[in-house]
This record gives structure tokens, sequence and C-alpha cells, in this order.
């Protein structure tokens, strides 16, 4: 492989990676503070897609409203996930939460095939993002290069709110021990349905890029991205934001790489995000910038 | 509380067990056809053709006769389970389906052993009826579609190279690859690089790059509309300028709403244009499409409805809805004035032109017909 | 854990009730024999398929809830031992001809295009390679707890389909095996439920059972009393593989065709709902819940079938079985936690006592 060739391959694996780190930082935020893997995640990417794509193509709104709105919409239906079917199995074993978000994610990926069908609906790509650009022989997307630099201002956003606010010393308080929290005086549910909120807006960002990038949407288009994300989470350290950034980039580099240098292995691709999450989990579970939890 | 449920699952259990057979009077076809899964737009499609054929010719050998539409979700097991259903409980005289080639070719030994007649309007995969008494198409076969490709290929896009993308998880793109090569090679072309995906793949620029290095004078892309227009985009992307060429599967709406200008130059060999009709029943099916949906119809429209009518011929013709003399009319269709066009039926499988078109301007237009 | 079933009646003398809960058992299964019989005899083809169908599922919901209910290991890689199990058998009984016949991508590797032997034979070596699968994939997979394992053995299933896609030479890849002979009827289906039942049940009841449920309840408890968690879980888990292998392969016997579409986590969440409903940690209820969850789901259909009700057109939605389905898996666990049955067990005792008190 030439440069020219590498570096066109490392454009599109930090695209991408960009992508799982935006979608593996709802999964981190929510297992920081709940202990609870939000199996429904990708799925509500899938329907955070499907509002951005009502906004602009049904309605014709601008795209960036589209995506605003969105983001509002999906915030909502994150908080309405929690409230409706987490909020009661708080003290409930962690299994049945569990099994509840499993439930809930068949729930939403089948109420979409019966609500908007199985046919593919084609998304829009704004013309700022369709521009083609090219150096020698390397030619790249706009929206290829724009995708690390959003993701790079959402996270940048996010830590100011975790480590400046008040509601982000709540949730690092929380993550730590919800109970305590809780006897302080805290309203734990008010923290716990504004990290939903936020985790959930990011996946319909995370989803809407995803969507511009490969233009078509389907009512099954989370549940991959979704359960790469959730390996990119634990790659980087469950609970960690950060952590779950690098996860993704690592992960994100990894695949297009695979693919690139052993083409004959592209097959595998799909595989390549467990083999890791078995070998992460067997030689440091914690990830490479979780911290020891405990038990 | 428990045992109340206990109670009323025992009942669910006794009244599923005891479901009483339909009445014998209406003629019931079942149509096994994919309404959920990727090849959904195929199914709903398919079965506005049948309705309109069903309003046209509301009865044979004087009984009204009664669609059993069996979802099989695009799904290879789903089709098989659904034609089971369809001749056990529904008691169907006759199938029409499935569409796909890999749906088909699982319900084909179903219908086989239950001696029930089946005609798909559009599973193009030799394989389908290769060994079977009671499967029949009403459409033409891979190798003819791949040796048209390949014609049009040679003579008119002038290639002398071409690459082959092949959906593995279909036997239809499987099939169609290969027969195209053969064509192609024997007309002296050269088929430079066979590169495979899967249904569902988004990301294919290690293909292209392959292809890219390759340099094809055309990508022949046999595959199913969501993923030719993704590749179609992606590689204009990547500064691939071949034309690319591909098969009735990608003949949808949505190739060119997600392919966009990206589709734009792209050629397909296909089964029904509305363009190119030639026969009296096709330009009042047409008409009568574009009234009752307000669309132009598509090539599995146009074949389920041919399907519908030839299956209903051949019960009159048969003068029986009995399995074997249903399959043996068949057998015998011959100059059937479909709207797809005049077709014979030999050796199950349909004798008859095929359609080539190109995308242009967000449309598709007609090019030309070829001969078989 | 409430008891109430199983205390009801004064308690006889031990050696008689087993005697008698033994005629019992003998009784009830000549009953079923006899009943199959019937079915076989008289019912429809399209029953015969569900009541395969049926016995299958609540063989792969016992195994299942060995390893989730009874030793307490949430798992999620049924599909993957179900797509083993299936390959396996399929690949020894298909005829040389249909295999070279359906591997178009690539010609099947050596020794397996010449093979094909009978399904009992077939059906062991299916079990015994997932079973061992199961013990390779137990050494990584118990190093971890909790959600994890949930997430890995779900991994698991996923890298298998992944192979299963790309190993064309062997599993011919996404077109699958087509034309398996339809070998499965009633009574393979129900003398594996039958083997199944007897098996699970044997071992629940035993003191390896009370050791799984002691690692269930408190692992840390269950090693201070000196049982190795990590050996009974094995144990728990290449059991379930190995049942699971095996009714994966009467599975390929009776739909006749397979690909690695058909193992995807689908078929997991599936049996997830069925053991939840029925109670995690009981049989009786995974058994239960099985029967339910395939005649209920056949019934279920009609939510998706166009209806005329008192000349009201109901269009039919289809997908909608799905969607009422998953509803009750978190209905369930909201408000049901303990399902059908919690892990309480159908006993005879239960039953005598239940048919006492209505004649009192």
């Amino acid at each position: 492989m030439d440069g020219a060739q590498l570096a066109q391959q490392l454009i599109n694996g930090l695209t991408l990676g960009s992508l799982y780190g935006l979608i593996a930082i709802g999964y981190t935020l929510v297992y920081g503070i709940l202990r609870l893997i939000n199996f429904a995640h990708g799925d509500v990417l899938m329907v955070g897609c499907y509002m951005a794509w009502f906004g602009a193509v049904q309605f014709g709104l601008p795209w960036w409203a589209a995506l605003m709105g969105s983001m509002l919409l999906t915030a909502l239906l994150g908080v309405l996930i929690d409230q409706g079917a987490y909020r009661p199995l708080r003290r409930a074993p962690r299994i049945s939460a569990l099994i509840t978000a499993i439930g809930v994610s068949f729930f939403l990926e089948n109420l979409g095939l019966v609500v908007f069908g199985g046919r593919p609906k084609a998304f829009l790509r704004p013309e700022v993002f369709n521009q083609i650009y090219q150096w020698g022989s390397v030619r790249v997307l706009s929206l290829s290069l724009w995708t690390p630099i959003i993701t790079a201002l959402i996270l940048a956003g996010l830590l100011v709110v975790i480590y400046r606010t008040r509601l982000g010393m709540a949730m690092r308080a929380l993550s730590r021990d919800l109970v305590t929290v809780r006897l302080m005086g805290i309203d734990t549910n008010r923290v716990v349905a504004a990290t939903f909120a936020i985790g959930s807006a990011l996946a319909a960002a995370g989803g809407v890029l995803w969507a511009m990038k490969y233009p078509q949407i389907n009512p099954l288009m989370g549940v991959l991205p979704g359960l790469k994300a959730f390996v990119a989470a634990v790659l980087g350290g469950i609970g960690n934001v950060v952590g779950a950034m690098i996860g993704g980039l690592l992960l994100g580099l990894a695949e297009i790489l695979l693919v690139a240098w052993l083409p004959q292995l592209a097959g595998y691709r799909d595989a390549l995000a467990f083999v890791l999450l078995i070998g992460i989990l067997l030689f440091k579970p914690t990830g490479i910038m979780g911290e020891e939890l405990p038990e | 509380m428990k045992r109340m449920l206990l109670a009323a699952a025992c009942a669910v259990l006794c009244a599923s067990l005891t479901t009483p057979a339909p009445a014998a009077e209406p003629v019931t076809l079942g149509v096994v056809f994919p309404m959920t899964g990727p090849a959904a737009v195929y199914g709903q499609n398919g079965v506005k053709g049948l309705k309109l054929a069903q309003q046209a010719r509301p009865t044979v050998l004087g009984r009204p006769v009664q669609l059993v539409v069996a979802d099989n979700k695009s799904d290879k097991v789903e089709a098989s389970n659904a034609a089971n259903r369809v001749i056990q409980k529904n008691r169907v005289q006759a199938i029409i389906g499935c569409l796909t080639s890999s749906n088909s070719l699982a319900a084909a030994p179903v219908a086989e052993q239950a001696k029930v007649p089946m005609l798909s309007p559009w599973a193009t995969n030799p394989l389908v009826t290769q060994g079977k008494k009671y499967v029949f198409r009403i459409c033409f076969i891979d190798p003819f579609q791949g040796s048209v490709a390949a014609k049009f290929a040679w003579a008119n896009l002038k290639a002398k190279t071409a690459a082959v993308m092949i959906d593995i998880s279909q036997d239809y793109c499987v099939g169609i690859a290969g027969f195209f090569e053969r064509a192609f090679s024997k007309l002296g072309g050269k088929v430079v690089l066979k590169i495979q995906y899967n249904t569902g793949d988004q990301d294919f620029s290690a293909q292209l790059g392959a292809i890219a290095a390759a340099k094809p004078d055309i990508i022949y892309v046999p595959g199913y509309f969501t993923e030719d227009a993704l590749i179609a985009r992606q590689a204009r992307e990547l500064g691939l300028k071949q034309p690319l060429l591909s098969g009735d599967a990608a003949q949808a709406a949505e190739l060119i709403k997600i392919g966009g200008p990206a589709v734009e130059g792209l050629y397909l060999t296909t089964h029904f244009d509305e363009k190119g009709v030639t026969t009296k029943s096709g330009k009042s099916f047409v008409a009568a499409y574009r009234k009752a949906y307000n669309e132009a119809p598509d090539s599995v429209s146009a074949l389920s409805y041919d399907s519908y009518n030839a299956l209903l011929d051949a019960m009159e013709r048969a003068k029986s809805l009995a399995g074997a003399k249903v399959a043996a009319a068949l057998a015998q269709t011959k100059d059937f004035p479909g709207v797809t066009g005049v077709l014979t039926l030999v050796q199950h499988n349909a004798v008859k032109p095929a359609v080539i078109l190109k995308v242009q301007g967000g449309q598709f237009v007609y090019v030309a017909t070829v001969q078989p | 854990m409430s008891r109430g079933w199983l205390t009801a009646g004064p308690l006889p003398a031990a050696h008689t009730t087993r005697r008698r809960d033994q005629r019992l058992t003998i009784l009830a299964c000549l009953a079923a024999a006899g009943g199959l019989w019937l079915l076989q005899a008289f019912a429809s083809g399209y029953v015969v398929h569900m009541t395969c169908v049926a016995a299958l599922f609540a063989v792969l919901a016992v195994s299942y809830n060995l390893i989730n209910g009874v030793t307490g290991q949430f798992s999620l890689e049924p599909n993957a031992f179900v797509a083993c199990g299936a390959y396996v058998t399929a690949l020894l009984t298909l005829s040389p001809a249909e295999k070279a016949a359906s591997f178009i991508l690539e010609p099947i590797i050596w020794p397996l295009s010449m093979i094909s032997i009978p399904l009992l034979p077939a059906l062991l070596i299916a079990g015994l390679l997932t079973a061992l699968m199961g013990f390779l994939m137990g050494f990584p997979v118990f190093r971890v707890r909790g959600d994890y394992l949930a997430i890995v053995t779900l991994g698991f299933g996923e890298v298998i389909r992944v192979v299963a896609n790309n190993t064309q030479s062997i599993t011919n890849g996404p077109l699958g095996l087509k034309g398996i002979p339809h070998l499965t009827d009633l009574w393979w289906s129900g003398g594996l439920l039958a083997l199944t039942l007897f098996v699970i049940v044997r071992l629940v009841n035993s003191s390896y059972g009370r050791a799984l449920k002691a690692v269930r309840e408190d692992e840390v408890a269950a090693e201070a009393m000196g049982i190795n968690a990590f050996w009974h879980k094995m144990l728990a888990f290449t059991t379930s593989a190995f049942f699971e292998g095996v009714a994966g392969g009467l599975l390929a016997h009776l739909i006749t065709t397979i690909s690695p579409s058909l193992f995807t986590f689908f078929l997991t969440f599936n049996l997830l709902i069925i053991i939840v409903v029925g109670g995690l940690g009981s049989n009786t209820g995974a058994f239960l819940a099985a029967l339910l969850f395939t005649y209920g789901g056949e019934w279920l259909r009609v939510v998706e079938e166009p209806l005329n009700l008192f000349g009201l057109h109901i269009p039919g939605i289809p997908g909608m079985r799905m969607v009422i389905f998953s509803l009750i898996l978190v209905a369930v666990m909201i408000f049901m936690r303990q399902g059908l049955l919690g892990r309480r067990e159908f006993s005879w005792r239960w039953l005598l006592a239940f048919f006492d008190r209505r004649r009192a």
C-alpha cells in the first residue's frame, strides 16, 4: 500500500471511528451511572435518523434544523424509555434491567418495521458535506473531514458539562455511589433523566452523520453500529467519556485497516469488534482508560 | 391470578389446535411474497399487480378467486414455512411466488412435495425449476439475462474488460454473475476481477479500491437496489468513472432515490417497461395500474399480473383444480399474450424478450428490447 | 420464594410417594406417546409441523434455562450452539450429489463431500461437537460475570455467524444448505424432549443441581462451602450446549433449508422471552412457555392477516407479532418478574392435591 492509499484509509478510519465514539459516549454515560448496558441505544439512534428524515425530507427543513429537532425528540425518547422501562427496575437485580433493555431494543426495531416499513428510505446529504477534495490520488468527501471535527466539538462541550457544571458534578457523584448521593438530597432521577437525554441526543447526532455517509436508513440500521459502539465503550474503559471516544477511534481504524491490509479477510470485519471485546475482557477488563470497578 | 393465566394458556393451546378448515367454495391461491424485510419493495408492488389482475378477472371455472398473502419476510426459512402454511392451513390450489430466487429455491421443494403447482413471477435463477414437476416461472432465466448484459456491454458499451461485484447472500447474484462471465468471455471480453459483498453491507470502499486498481472498462453489479445505489455513490466518490451495468433486481424507485446523481447512466437488464409494451393487454394493464396507484408499473407488478392470468388460463384449460392437471396445463402454455410480452413456457421457464433500461434525469428510460 | 404449591396436602411416607410418582410419570409418558401417535395419524401436516417446532423449542428453552435460570449465569449464546448443531448434522446427512449441486461459491472440502450418514449418529456427533465448543468457549466466558458475560456470549454468537458466512467451502456461506432431508417427525422431536427433560430434571434434583443453585444464589458463599463454581458452570454450559446442538440438528431436518441468517441474535431473543415468561429457573415454566410461545405465536398471526369482522375490514399489520412479543417481555420484567411459575416446578403431589381440593 502506498502513502496516498494509506492516507485515504486513515481518513476513512478516523471518520468511522468518530461515529463509533459518538455513539459509545451514550453507552458509557448510562453504564457509568446505572451499571446498565442500554441495549436499546442503537435503536434510539435509528429513531433519531427517522426523525431527521421526517424533518428534512418530509417537511423540507434545512438540514441543521432537522438535526437539532431530531436530537431534541430523541433526547425525549431516551428519557421516556428510562422512565417507562428502566426506572421501575432500579432496585431489581441488574440482569432484570438488562433483559428489559433487550426487550425495549426489539420493541423499537419491530415498531419501526411496522410504522416506517421495511423499505429503506433515501437519506439526504447536504451540499456542504457532498464536496470532494482531491490531493494527488487522495480523494476525500467533505463529510469525512467534517465528521471528526463535529465529533471533537461535541466531545469538548460534553466535557465542559461534566467537569464544569452542577449537573456534571452530580453525574460524576452518581457514578461513584448512587445511594449515598440520594441520601445527600440530590434528585437522582432528574440526573439519570438528564444522562439519558444527553446520551440519546448524541446517538441521534451520530446516527444522522452515519446516515449522511451511507445515505439510506432502515429500521434495523442501529443494531450493528450499536453493538460495535458498545465494544468501543468497553475498549476505552466503560464509564469514561474520553475513553469511549478513544475506543471508538481505535475500533474504526482497526476495521478499516484490517480490510485494507488483508482484503481476503474483509468478510470477517463484523467479527473483529467481538474478538477485540473478548480479548480485552480476558486481559484488561477495565479497558484503556477505565478505573477499577467495584464488584 | 397465575392459575388463571395458566388456564388461559391452555385455552390458547386448544384453540390453536382446532383451527377449522376454510370452506371449499372459493379457489384459493397462496401468494408467498416478501412483504417485510429487504425485498419488501418487490412484494408490495407484486401484490398491487395481483390485486388489479383479480379485479379484472375475479372468477375461474365459475368460482370466485381468493388470494391469501403470506409474508416470507425476504427470508429463506420463512419462505419454506410460509409455503407450508398456505398449503396445509389455507389449503390453496396453487402458489404464486416467491419473488427472489433464494426464497423460491427454499419454497419450491415444499410445493413439489405437496404436489401443489407453484408459479414464480420473478425468480430467474435456473435451479428454481430444475428437476421439478410442479414449479414454473413466468420470467426468463439468468443464462439469458446474463448473455443479454454481456452482449450489451460488448457491442453497445464497447467494453473489453469488466469487473463483477457479487452479492454472495443471493443465489440470483451468484448465478447471473457466472452466466455473465461465461457469455462475456465467449464474445472475447475478459472479466478482470470478481469481488464479493453481502446483502446489508454499507461500506464498499475496500472492494472499490481493488476495482480502481484493476481499471476495467465497465463494472457489472447485478445486485439489489440498496447495495447497488450505495456502490454507485461510493464508486463516484472514489473517482471511478466506468459505466455501471446491473440486472432486474435493481429496478426499483429507491435505486434512484438513494443513488441520486451517482446512478445516472446506470444500465440494467429487466423484464418490463411501460414504454416497451407491445401487447394489447399490456397497454390496458399500464393504464389500469396508473389509474389505480398513480405511478408507473414495475417489472414485478407486471410479472405478478401475468402469473395470475397464466395460472387461471391453465386451470381453465385443465378444466380442473387438481394439482397434477393444472401443472400439466401450465407446462403447455404457448404464445400467452402477457403484459410483459408474448411468452411460451419451455421446460417450465418462460422464453420471452428482455428490456434494457438506463437511468437518465432521475428516471428509468427505455433503451431497447432484446428478443430471445 | 413462595412454596405454596409444593407444600399442599399432608406428607405421606417417602418411599410410597416415590413409587407412586414413578408410576404416574410412566403413565404420563405413555399418554404423551399415545397423543403423539394420534397426532401423527390424524392431524394435518401443519399441526404436526407446529408440534415438532414446539417440542424443539421446549428442548432449547429447558436447556437454555439450565445455564440462565438454574445456574444464574445470564448468557446469550444459544444461537451459536443451535447453528453449530444444525450445520454439523446437515453436512453429515446431506447426500454427496446434493452437496455438489448447492456449493456454487466454492466446492465443498474433501471429507465432507463424500460423507453421508444416518440421522442418529449425525445428531450424536453434532451434540458432542457442540458440547465441545461450549466447553472450549467456557474457559474465556466464565472469567467474567454479570452483564459482561451476557455481552461476551452475544459476541460469540455473532462471531459464529460471521464465520459461517465466510467459510464457504464448509458452510456454503450466506447461501446456506438446501435440500436437507425432511427426517424430523413427532417421534424424533418428542423423544428428544423426553430425553432432555429426563436428564436435566435429574441433574437439577441431584447434588450437582443443588450446587448449581448455590452458585446462582451466592457464588462466594458457594465457593466457601467447597463448591468449585467454575467447573459447575462449565457442567451446566456444556450440558446445555449438547442438547441445543442436537435440537439444532433436528430443527435443520424439519425446515430443510438453513443459512447463517437463521441463527442471529433473534433466535436467542425468542428463547429469552420463553424462559423469562416461564419463570427463570423453572423447567416446568420453560416447557410450558415454549408451547405457549409456539402455538400462541401461530395464533397471533391473526393480527398480521387482514380480517373481516362484521363487515368491517381490518387490514393486517405485518410485523405486529414481534412488537407484541417484545412488549410482553418488557411487561413481564416490570410487573411480574417471577414469570408464570417463578422457580416452582411441577410435581405429582401438587397435581393430586389440586384435584383433591377441587373435589372437596
